[in-house]
């Protein structure tokens, strides 16, 4: 028995390290997630946000970099979470793991790690094509902080995920997620400012987690509406551990 | 020495009175259980008898109603309590994409002092898996894998439910041999089964449980003797319905030209037999086997239950 109290620090580290590394390598070994995730949120800023705009590295090249980037961090969190936990759950996976010695928050820490590692892929990219062929002109500071919206950011969503994994079935939840996930980009004004839409989709923003992070994310390059970027964060803090709360109440009932 | 000794008679994981009901149905109805170091327990029940649910409460997935579940003493939900078991559960959900070599590496750094890769290669017969994905396996590799990670952390009390389903003879072989091996080193094993020649073949004790309850417990020889029936074959040209209608035979049936009979006691009927069919060939006489009693067990508690319903 006294072997488990002395057992050393880092072997306990070390199986948080490899329950991220092996979430990492099924996610990114799944194309089916990880290329829509990778390749949609650049090909959608190079057609909409660079070509269309003729590339002069104008004001909406400068917007969609910031709203294409919450755009593709929503993906990880939302179906990296959802689809996966609904699947473990499903198959037995989340049994034998919870059955086998397992760190109980490793999963879950691992799940996270994996969503802001794709975050950080998907804002990176983003970020090299609007300075290469966008003609984006931004800081270093800026693009230092759009990095952090964009991978700290992914975790509101790695709750919302991880609440519907916890309710919808293997099947269903990839399709539950989408329903969430294409309409709220639209309507949080992801892929168009909310100015050019009806008065009340933005009067109805505001009830969109994305629409706060968007708000975050664009007041970096200083195209926000101009609501104070202190209350977005609270909103997403609020929304993040409202889902996190019932997905943990789901959990220990299941 | 007197501490070591007091270690060995302590079970290794416990159940007492536990109750657990999932709506209306009584899942468990008060079963009383307990593994020792070195022996291995097999949980024999028909479908819905409530072995899922007892593991459940062992490896802390479920919370009894009533009564408690302990493992080494401590509540299953403790980490440091699961720390001692290896578990392989019917539906692992293991995903598609791990490699075979990675899920081992996953596993044994959950464990303070696990087994080598290569020991449990050997053990689990994954020589040449090792990069394989887990998607890409058959049926049974895939069952090698799951086995291979239940043993990497060299358990003291090992969980196997359903290990050999999906398995061929070969790799049955392998993995029995392999849980005689542990056994020897003083581990511990549940073991539920389909197999009634499985449980037979390793067994130290066998509990059969049905509607939630234990019903008969003891030696693979003590479940047998619940049933005294004897099996006879034999090829003849008597009229199986005739047979069928003698003193102490249960049942007589026609397979070809082979008659199988089911008697309370074999004497007198072979001698019968042998009396009015000079002719008769191939006489075999068997005992029942653990399949026998299974049946005949779980008929009659059924049966029971039945009444009591009826008489209520």
């Amino acid at each position: 028995m006294n072997a488990i109290a002395v057992e050393p620090f880092s072997s306990s580290l070390r199986c948080y390290w490899l329950e991220a590394r092996c979430e990492f390598l099924r996610v990114l070994r799944a194309p089916a997630f990880a290329v829509p995730t990778l390749v949609f949120p650049p090909m959608f800023y190079l057609l909409f946000g660079v070509l269309l705009n003729g590339g002069h590295g104008g004001k909406a090249t400068s917007y969609l970099l910031a709203t294409y980037g919450v755009f593709g961090v929503m993906a990880p969190g939302l179906f990296g979470f959802g689809v996966a936990m609904a699947l473990d759950r499903e198959r037995g996976f989340l049994a034998l793991k919870r059955a086998m010695p397992t760190p109980p928050a490793a999963m879950l820490l691992a799940k996270m790690a994996m969503a802001m590692i794709f975050a950080a892929m998907i804002s990176v990219i983003l970020a090299s094509l609007a300075l290469t062929l966008g003609h984006v002109t931004l800081a270093p500071l800026q693009l230092v902080q759009l990095f952090a919206v964009n991978v700290l950011g992914v975790l509101p969503f790695c709750a919302i995920g991880l609440y519907i994994g916890t309710v919808a079935s293997g099947q269903a939840a990839p399709a539950v997620i989408n329903l969430l996930y294409l309409p709220m980009a639209f309507l949080a004004g992801l892929w168009m400012p909310l100015s050019m839409l009806p008065a009340l989709f933005a009067k109805l923003a505001p009830v969109w987690p994305a629409y706060h992070l968007a708000q975050v994310a664009l007041s970096v390059v200083g195209l926000d509406d101009g609501g104070s970027v202190a209350v977005h964060v609270l909103v997403l803090a609020a929304i993040s551990a409202l889902f996190f709360g019932l997905a943990r109440r789901r959990l220990a009932r299941a | 020495m007197a501490t070591q000794a007091l270690d060995r008679m302590a079970p290794l994981a416990r159940l007492r009175g536990a109750r657990k009901a999932y709506g209306k149905v009584q899942a468990l109805d008060g079963i009383d259980l307990e593994i020792h170091a070195g022996e291995l327990l097999a949980v024999l029940g028909p479908n819905g008898a409530g072995k899922t649910t007892a593991i459940g409460l062992l490896l802390g997935l479920v919370g009894a109603d009533a009564g408690e579940a302990t493992l080494f003493g401590q509540l299953p939900q403790q980490l440091a309590a699961r720390r001692g078991i290896g578990v392989m559960l019917q539906s692992a959900g293991i995903p598609d994409t791990l490699q075979v070599g990675e899920l081992l590496e996953l596993t044994r750094s959950y464990y303070a002092a696990p087994r080598s890769v290569a020991d449990c290669v050997a053990m689990a017969g994954l020589g040449g898996l090792l990069k394989r994905r887990y998607g890409k396996l058959s049926g049974g590799q895939q069952r090698r894998v799951q086995f291979a990670m239940a043993i990497c952390g060299r358990p003291k009390l090992l969980f196997l439910d359903e290990p050999t389903t999906g398995l061929d003879i070969e790799a049955r072989q392998t993995l029995w041999r392999a849980i005689r091996e542990l056994l020897a080193q003083g581990c511990g094993v549940l073991l539920t089964t389909h197999y009634l020649e499985e449980a037979e073949a390793l067994a130290d004790r066998v509990i059969v449980v049905n509607g939630g309850r234990v019903i008969a417990q003891g030696s693979v020889q003590q479940i047998r003797a619940h049933v005294s029936q004897r099996r006879i074959r034999c090829v003849s040209t008597l009229e199986a319905e005739t047979i069928g209608r003698w003193p102490q035979v249960r049942s007589a049936a026609r397979h070809d030209d082979r008659i199988e009979i089911v008697a309370d006691s074999a004497e007198v009927v072979v001698r019968r037999l042998l009396s009015e069919d000079p002719a008769l060939e191939e006489l075999e006489v068997e005992r029942a086997g653990l399949a026998d009693a299974f049946v005949a067990l779980t008929r009659n508690a059924h049966d029971e239950i039945v009444n009591q319903k009826e008489a209520a």
